[in-house]
C-alpha cells in the first residue's frame, strides 16, 4: 500500500484530503454510504489528481490546472437562496419543470413540484443517500475508474434523483438549474434519472454563476434509459469564466432507445465535460453534440467514452467549438465496438474554428473495433474561418464582425440542429448569437 | 462628375503587377463593357473595386461620386451602392439565402441610418424579385448557393443586386458557366436593373453576352490598362478578329 502512494502531494491534493477528513463525518448517507466515499476516496488518494501522462487526461492536467482546494459549499441561506429567483431565465420560454440547486443543494420551496405527472417522481440525493434507497446504493456501487467521479462518488453532497415510470412521456422538459450564490466553493452534486420502458423526458441541466467567482464543482449524473425510450439532454455550462467545471455523464441505453445528448459551453475558466454512454441493449439511436464558444484563457475539454456492446446500433457526435483569444478547445472520442456489436454503424466529427493565431484545438479520435461487421468512421478539422466567404459577405454590406458571427452561426448551426426539441434548439441557438454580439 | 472615375491605376496582387496604369471613366446610367483576353486584368479589377483584400494598390485612385473608395471596407462600399456580381459565387453551408438577403439588406440599411425593411415587405418584395428570375421559394430556404447549378448561382447573384439596389453594378464574367436559356434569363435580369440613376459595368471575355446586355459603351483591357473604347460594334470586331491585335498596344 505504502509503495503506491506517491510521495509528492500537492496543495490541492493535499487540501482535498484535509476536506475530506473533516467532512467524512457529516456527508449524507449512513455506514454503507460512507463505505462507498471512503473506498472513492481511497483510488484517488493513491493515485492522485490526473496528469497529463494519465492518457484519458492527457490534455487537461488537472494536477497544474488545479492549485487549491476550496473549502466544500455550505448549506445556502436565505440571501444564497433569493439569487436563484431568476436562474435558469435563458430558457424560460421553454416552461420546463424547474428544480433550483443553490450551491449544489435542493432547494425544494423554490423548485417546481406542483402537479406532477403521474410516474414521475422527484427527489433529492441528499434525502435518497439519507435514507439509503437501494437503487441510488446500486447504482452508486459501480466502481468508477475516473477520478473525477471517484471524487465526486467521495464527497457527493446533494442533486436530484427522478425516476420516469414505463409509458409515460412528459411534454414539459426537467429543469436542473445549478446556481453558486454562497462564498466560492468545491461543488458535488450528484444526480440520478431512471427513464423507464417507452418513456420521454427533456432533461436539462444548466450552470451559472456570477462572473469573477472561481468555484470548483464536480458534478456528476447517472442516467438509465431503459428499452424504447426516448431522452434528450442538454447541459448547459455558462458559469464565472475564472470556474473550475468538471462534469461527467454515465449512461446505460437499453434497446430501441433514442437518446440525444448536448453540451453546450460559454463559462468556466476550465471545464471538462465527460461522457461515458454504453449501449446495452439493440438497436438504439445515439446523438452527442457540443458546442464550446471559448475566448481569453479559457479551457474546454469534451472527453466522449461510447461503448457499442449490443448489436445494430447507431451513433452519430458532431462536436464544434470557436476558439477566441488564447482559449484551447480538446475533443478525446473513443468509439469502443465490442466483438459482439455487428451492425454498428458510429460516426463521430469534431471541429474547431480558430478565431485567433493564439488559440489551440486538440483532437483525439480513438477507434477500438473488434467487430467485423461495422461502419465506423470519425473526422477531426481545425481551421480559421474562409476568408474568402468573410469577403463575400462583406461585398454584400455584412460588416466585419457581423459576416464573422454569422459564418461562425453557420458552423455551429450543424451540431446544434442535432438537438430534436426545437425550443431548446431556438434558446441554444439564442444563447449562441448573444455570445458573438459581445465578441468585441 | 462620373459616378465611377478610375485613374492612372497600378495594383499588384501576390507580388505579380495586374494593372498597369488604368485609366477608366463610367458615367451614370451608363452600361459600360471591358473586354479582355484572359490574364488581362478583368478579375482584379472587379476585386479591387469590390475590396477584396490581398491587393495592393501602388499607384492611382478610384473615385465612386467622387470619394476615394479604395481605402473603404468593403462593407462600406456595399452600403454606398457597389455591388460585385461574383464570377464564381461561394457556397456558404448553413446559411439560408432568405437570411443572408435579409442580413445583408438591413445591414446596409443601419450603415447609411435608414430604417430596416419589417418582415412582410422583406417577404413581398423578395418573392417578386426572385418570380421574375425564375427562382423557387424553395431554393430560399436553402443555404446560399450550396448544390445549385452554375446558372442558379448566377442568378442568385443577380437577385441579390435586386433586393439591394445598387448604383455601381460590376458583373464579373457573369455569362461564365450559362447556357443558353439560363443567360437569358439572367440577362432580362440585368436588363431590369437598368436605371438613369444606376451604373453597369459588364466584365466579360465573350461577346455573346453583350448581346442580351446591350452596352452603351466598349473598354478594351489589355495587360492592364485599357486600350480603346468604342460603340457596341467594337465587341463584334473582336469577337471577329480576337484579341491579338491589341496585345502590342499596351506594352
Amino acid at each position: 500500500m505504502n509503495a503506491e502512494l506517491r510521495q509528492v502531494k500537492t496543495a490541492a491534493e493535499q487540501g482535498l484530503a484535509d476536506a475530506f477528513a473533516a467532512a467524512r463525518g457529516s456527508l449524507p448517507g449512513a455506514a454503507a454510504v460512507a463505505a462507498l466515499r471512503e473506498a472513492a476516496f481511497g483510488r484517488f488518494v493513491a493515485k492522485g489528481l490526473p496528469h497529463r501522462r494519465v492518457e484519458e487526461w492527457k490534455y487537461t492536467d488537472l494536477r497544474a490546472l488545479m492549485r487549491e482546494a476550496k473549502p466544500i459549499a455550505a448549506p445556502p441561506g436565505v440571501p444564497e437562496k433569493a439569487q436563484a429567483k431568476d436562474a435558469g431565465g435563458m430558457l424560460g420560454s421553454l416552461e420546463a419543470r424547474r428544480l433550483i440547486f443553490v450551491d449544489g443543494a435542493f432547494v425544494a420551496e423554490m423548485s417546481d413540484l406542483t402537479a406532477l405527472e403521474p410516474g414521475l417522481t422527484i427527489g433529492s440525493m441528499a434525502d435518497a443517500l439519507a435514507a439509503g434507497e437501494p437503487l441510488v446504493l446500486e447504482q452508486l456501487s459501480r466502481p468508477a475508474d475516473d477520478m473525477a467521479l471517484a471524487l465526486n462518488t467521495a464527497f457527493m453532497g446533494d442533486g436530484a434523483v427522478i425516476a420516469v415510470r414505463e409509458g409515460v412521456a412528459l411534454a414539459r422538459p426537467i429543469h436542473l438549474v445549478f446556481l453558486h450564490a454562497g462564498k466560492p466553493a468545491a461543488i458535488y452534486p450528484r444526480s440520478m434519472v431512471d427513464v423507464g420502458r417507452a418513456s420521454r423526458l427533456a432533461l436539462i441541466e444548466s450552470h451559472e454563476s456570477a462572473d469573477g467567482r472561481d468555484d470548483q464543482v464536480n458534478a456528476a449524473i447517472d442516467l438509465v434509459v431503459a428499452d424504447d425510450a426516448h431522452v434528450d439532454y442538454v447541459k448547459i455550462g455558462a458559469e464565472s469564466s475564472k470556474a473550475l467545471h468538471i462534469a461527467s455523464l454515465t449512461a446505460l441505453i437499453g434497446a430501441n432507445a433514442r437518446f440525444n445528448a448536448f453540451v453546450f459551453t460559454t463559462g468556466g475558466a476550465v471545464t471538462r465535460n465527460q461522457f461515458f454512454i454504453r449501449c446495452g441493449g439493440d438497436n438504439s439511436t445515439i446523438r452527442l453534440g457540443g458546442v464550446s464558444l471559448l475566448k481569453g484563457r479559457q479551457h474546454a475539454d469534451t472527453t466522449v467514452v461510447l461503448d457499442h456492446a449490443t448489436v445494430g446500433c447507431q451513433s452519430r457526435e458532431v462536436f464544434k467549438a470557436v476558439l477566441d483569444g488564447a482559449s484551447r478547445g480538446v475533443f478525446q472520442g473513443r468509439i469502443i465496438v465490442q466483438p459482439k456489436a455487428q451492425k454498428t454503424d458510429a460516426r463521430m466529427m469534431s471541429q474547431a474554428l480558430l478565431m485567433s493565431e493564439d488559440a489551440e484545438a486538440d483532437n483525439k479520435p480513438e477507434l477500438e473495433i473488434y467487430a467485423d461487421d461495422v461502419q465506423c468512421g470519425h473526422g477531426a478539422t481545425a481551421g480559421a474561418l474562409d476568408e474568402n466567404l468573410k469577403f463575400y459577405l462583406m461585398a454584400r454590406g455584412l460588416p466585419e464582425r457581423d459576416a464573422e458571427a454569422l459564418l461562425i452561426q453557420a458552423f455551429i448551426g450543424e451540431a446544434v440542429e442535432g438537438i430534436e426539441h426545437a425550443g431548446l434548439r431556438d434558446a441554444l441557438m439564442d444563447e449562441a448569437v448573444r455570445w458573438l454580439g459581445a465578441r468585441v | 462628375m462620373s459616378l465611377l472615375e478610375i485613374k492612372n491605376l497600378h495594383v499588384e496582387v501576390g507580388g505579380r503587377k495586374i494593372l498597369n496604369g488604368l485609366n477608366l471613366s463610367v458615367e451614370k446610367g451608363q452600361v459600360a463593357a471591358i473586354m479582355g483576353p484572359n490574364g488581362s486584368g478583368k478579375s482584379t479589377l472587379s476585386y479591387v473595386l469590390a475590396g477584396k483584400p490581398g491587393y495592393t494598390v501602388l499607384e492611382g485612385e478610384a473615385l465612386y461620386n467622387g470619394e476615394s473608395l479604395l481605402t473603404m471596407p468593403p462593407d462600406e462600399r456595399a452600403a454606398k451602392g457597389v455591388f460585385l456580381a461574383f464570377q464564381y459565387p461561394l457556397e456558404i453551408p448553413g446559411v439560408a439565402s432568405m437570411t443572408f438577403l435579409r442580413t445583408a439588406l438591413n445591414a446596409q440599411k443601419k450603415t447609411r441610418g435608414e430604417p430596416e425593411l419589417s418582415t412582410p415587405e422583406f417577404l413581398k418584395r423578395v418573392r417578386e424579385v426572385a418570380g421574375k428570375l425564375g427562382i423557387e421559394p424553395e431554393m430560399l430556404r436553402r443555404s446560399v448557393n450550396v448544390g445549385f447549378s452554375g446558372g442558379e448561382k448566377k442568378r442568385n447573384e443577380v437577385l441579390q443586386m435586386a433586393m439591394l439596389e445598387p448604383r455601381l453594378c460590376i458583373l464579373d464574367e457573369t455569362d461564365s458557366g450559362l447556357d443558353i436559356d439560363a443567360l437569358r434569363i439572367v440577362s432580362e435580369g440585368v436588363n431590369n436593373l437598368r436605371s438613369s440613376d444606376r451604373a453597369m459595368v459588364v466584365i466579360t471575355h465573350y461577346q455573346r453576352l453583350l448581346d442580351y446586355i446591350v452596352p452603351d459603351v466598349v473598354h478594351v483591357l489589355s495587360k492592364g490598362r485599357i486600350v480603346k473604347t468604342g460603340g457596341k460594334e467594337l465587341a463584334h470586331e473582336l469577337e471577329a478578329h480576337g484579341y491579338a491585335q491589341f496585345a502590342g498596344e499596351a506594352a
